[in-house]
């Protein structure tokens, strides 16, 4: 339980340079890839017979107290059949854009999570065909809560925060796309469908 | 599936040999033409929730529909976003407990056993063999609460009205002998690092046993009243079915990974708190459709209790056995000590004021709740406060299979596919 996965010396067997460090943490196996990599080394892990990682139990990124730390995005995977487990991790640079390539055709489980991590720590997934807020509303402008430059109570003032909230029309929470898709659209108030031919996202104020 | 059922059905018609009552076709589907054309291709938009009783809390849906067939169902969540993994990064790590209620406030004496196991695992601390039985009953107890929410509210949702009283009558049996344990019906706060905030009290026990005792005339009663209701059968059977190739892509888990035929249990396939040696089975559907996600909900129940039974076996053998482990980095040292011994104070002190400091290093405990595989995944850099707190929630994962679902098939079915998946805002929100 305590040692490493055999998978990380197959890994670098198959993959070379692009798989970085690994390391053993309470018994469980890290694997840190490059994150030009990640996807083909994610893919092979899934597909390859005696790895079988056919299930994407979680997905999710750390941000360090230690600025200079690299973001790091984590995807714990876990092989049913096998009853093995492997966590491999994607590091990002904060100075850069942070991009790393969905893994959404390989696992759909991989949807939300990956909207989550978009969501809160402003990774994005490429590739990912619907990448938008989640948890937090689409026009939420005051950064990734779960980053550490960003403050517990959030950037804005409370009364800001107030303001923003009571100036929102509450009939107004389809987003553009929910509403140009349906016949509903032709049905709606004169003001509403100019400002979505203004071209308006996401939600209108 | 259950032997009972079995017993009562067989010279039941509409039974077949297996026990499995038979597949009622379901007179209209998602691709039946004739519908489409009576009601004319015009699409509507149609708006459930935030606010809607059937969405079970703050889910919001926005359903695209053909006459009557859904075409595209949108889901919008994170209106009951509470901030708790950024909460969880300023506070001890006993200090996350409490949040940990607040996440799947159906089951929050399992949500705090997992919190404890994974701190415990990130420190490497072996619990004491009365701790794993109380906290195994816990687990347990949750379960059948858990499953009776989803069961008196699914009811409720196909409208059945009785099995919601009946299972909430059950429930707050439970709630009470929570009551009694921790003082709180639903904020239990059970666990602390190492141990349990407190032995169960004098007599505990006999409530317990009387509840696992006659427990499975409910169930009996609610299998009477469902499993072979052609009702509940025509609103259930062949809805939102997923295969077992669909419910891994997914990353589905709990009792909608089983009921596709997916036999996986984390209390099996991975135990903790010595999971392994009792005594029980794990339900396996077969279909994927809700009437297997129920049935096998009714099964769990009858398991829970039988692992309750033993626990309680288990539990007589260890009377007086210390609850918490002794280490003094951990566990705080009894108050007469800490008045009278000067290096029982001091860490006392130090607990107090710093709380528990796990080695750095990360760890992902995931344990099987009542909704799925809740999994807490810990970044700990050496002080007293966690770097990362992840929770991994059931909920939320099997709840993004909901679009997939609902796909093709009827408005009213929408309501229960999304009861089917058994969600709690809190934790999908967190």
């Amino acid at each position: 339980m305590t040692s490493l996965s055999p998978s990380v010396p197959a890994l670098r067997s198959e993959f070379g340079a692009a798989i970085g460090r690994h390391a053993v943490s309470s018994g469980q196996t890290i694997v840190y890839v490059d994150g030009s990599r990640s996807h083909d080394v994610l893919a092979w892990l899934r597909d390859t017979p005696g790895q079988e990682f056919n299930y994407l139990t979680d997905v999710t990124a750390v941000d360090y107290r230690d600025p200079e730390r690299l973001l790091e995005v984590v995807y714990q995977l876990r092989s049913l059949g096998r009853k093995a487990d492997l966590r491999v991790k994607v590091a990002l640079d904060k100075r850069e854009p942070l991009t790393v390539r969905s893994v959404y055709h390989l696992w759909r489980g991989a949807d939300w999570l990956e909207r989550e991590v978009f969501d809160m720590f402003g990774v994005t997934f490429t590739g990912h065909p619907d990448l938008r807020r989640i948890l937090m509303w689409e026009t939420y402008a005051e950064g990734y809560p779960l980053r550490k430059d960003f403050p517990l109570r959030g950037h804005f003032s409370r009364a800001e925060q107030t303001r923003q909230a009571l100036a929102a029309n509450p009939e107004a929470h389809y987003s553009l796309e929910e509403l140009s898709l349906a016949e509903a659209y032709g049905e709606l108030p004169e003001d509403m469908r100019e400002r979505l031919a203004r071209g308006e996202r996401g939600f209108l104020k | 599936m259950t032997l009972r059922t079995v017993e009562m059905a067989l010279a039941t018609p509409g039974v077949d040999a297996a026990g499995h009552p038979t597949r009622i076709p379901l007179g209209v589907s998602g691709d039946n033409g004739t519908y489409r054309e009576d009601l004319g291709a015009e699409r509507m938009l149609v708006n459930i929730g935030p606010q809607h009783p059937a969405t079970h809390g703050v889910l919001r849906l926005v359903i695209e529909l053909e006459g009557e067939t859904v075409k595209r169902c949108i889901p919008h969540v994170g209106y009951l976003h509470s901030g708790f993994e950024k909460l969880g990064e300023y506070r001890h790590y006993n200090q996350i407990i409490p949040l940990t209620d607040r996440t799947d406030y159906l089951s929050p004496m399992a949500n705090n056993v997992g919190l404890a196991l994974a701190v415990e695992a990130l420190m490497g601390i072996e619990l004491t063999e009365r701790c794993k039985v109380l906290r195994v009953i816990a687990c347990e107890m949750s379960r059948i609460i858990s499953h009776l929410v989803w069961l008196g509210t699914t009811g409720i949702d196909l409208g059945a009205f009785t099995p919601f009283l009946w299972s909430f009558q059950e429930r707050e049996r439970i709630y009470n002998l929570q009551e009694a344990w921790t003082g709180a019906r639903l904020t239990t706060s059970l666990t602390r690092v190492g141990g349990l905030m407190a032995d169960i009290p004098d007599g505990w026990e006999a409530g317990l046993r009387e509840f696992t005792s006659t427990f499975p005339k409910t169930l009996q009663e609610v299998d009477t009243m469902f499993t072979r209701n052609a009702i509940w059968i025509g609103r259930t059977q062949g809805v939102g079915a997923l295969t077992a190739e669909e419910a891994i892509n997914f990353s589905l888990s709990g009792p909608m990974l089983r009921a596709s035929g997916v036999d996986y249990d984390v209390r099996k396939d991975r135990p903790y708190l010595d999971y392994e040696t009792y005594d029980f089975d794990v339900a396996v559907g077969e279909y994927g459709d809700i009437y297997d996600r129920y049935r096998i909900r009714l099964e769990e129940m009858t398991q829970s209790n039988r692992i309750l039974e033993q626990a309680l076996d288990r539990l007589s053998r260890l009377k007086g056995a210390p609850i918490n482990v002794s280490d003094p980095r951990v566990v705080l040292p009894p108050k007469s000590r800490a008045m009278s011994d000067m290096e029982a104070m001091i860490f006392h002190f130090k607990q107090v004021m710093e709380g528990v400091k796990p080695p750095a290093g990360e760890v992902y405990m995931g344990i099987e709740n009542p909704k799925g595989e809740l999994g807490y995944y810990m970044v700990s850099d050496g002080t007293s406060k966690p770097v990362r707190w992840r929770i991994r929630p059931p909920s939320f994962i099997n709840l993004a299979s909901l679009p997939t679902m609902c796909e093709g098939s009827l408005l009213s079915d929408v309501i229960a596919i999304n009861a089917s998946v058994d969600i709690v805002m809190g934790e999908v929100d967190r």
